[in-house]
């Protein structure tokens, strides 16, 4: 029982400053770098170039 | 770099234009509120990541399509996105519900996987031919009846019809096949665990 008083509220971890790691940002402007949106005939093609 | 004094709104149009360095300005300046507001959801870091990386996607996919009307309200739209890709994390874990394991248990400490693994085949492999030597070294009599036994899964009625002797000799060479097996292997200190 004592457990179950004594567990520590999940809601402190979320008042921590948070930030996503450094890779996922890396990846997002990478991603954004990559991808190019073509226009062709009032259709949007997506094209990711390396 | 943009200057961080740039409203939303201006980093958006100028990113739809083409200036990538906005988008990172854009992506710093809301990390921390759209991540947190994430993982207050899913209290997990992992999943928190996947679905931060994937709101993202999301935004850049429609700013770049020209799909995004600006209206002064980023970070809400951004938010927005957050919000529903939380919600479908939610529903395919409902589909297929996940244990969450803790400090007081495991899971894992009660599951196991009982195939063998390569070294257990291979030592299993040996086991059963260290035996098989062993048996080869008993007397005539005696491993006859153990290998119909054991190996051929007969009945003791089924080895006396067999082998014309009767049930109690049969049981009689069965105890002492046995007797002389466990006998060799103390002896020769021989292991047979698997």
């Amino acid at each position: 029982m004592q457990k179950f008083y004594s567990e520590t509220s999940r809601v402190d971890d979320v008042n921590k400053n948070l930030v996503p790691k450094e890779e996922t940002i890396k990846f997002l402007l990478d991603y954004s770098m990559a991808l190019s949106v073509i226009d062709y005939h009032k259709m949007k093609f997506e094209a990711l170039l390396n | 770099m943009m200057q961080s004094t740039s409203s939303d709104a201006f980093l958006v149009n100028a990113y739809m234009s083409g200036n990538e360095a906005a988008l990172s300005e854009l992506v710093t300046r809301h990390k921390q509120r759209i991540y947190s507001f994430i993982y207050s959801k899913v209290f997990d870091r992992d999943v928190a990541e996947d679905i931060f990386q994937d709101t993202f996607i999301k935004v850049i996919k429609t700013l770049k399509r020209g799909a995004y009307n600006e209206e002064g309200k980023f970070l809400p739209w951004v938010m927005r996105i957050a919000h529903n890709l939380v919600i479908d994390h939610f529903r395919k874990n409902n589909r297929m519900p996940k244990f969450e394991n803790n400090d007081d248990f495991n899971i894992f400490s009660v599951l196991s996987d009982n195939s063998l693994n390569i070294e257990r085949q291979i030592i299993k492999g040996q086991v059963e031919n260290d035996v098989r030597r062993l048996i080869d070294e008993l007397p005539e009599d005696q491993k006859e009846v153990l290998i119909m036994r054991i190996y051929k899964d007969m009945s003791f009625k089924e080895i006396s019809l067999q082998t014309g002797v009767s049930i109690n000799t049969a049981l009689g060479r069965m105890r002492y096949a046995l007797i002389n097996l466990r006998k060799v292997i103390d002896k020769h200190n021989i292991i047979l665990t698997n």
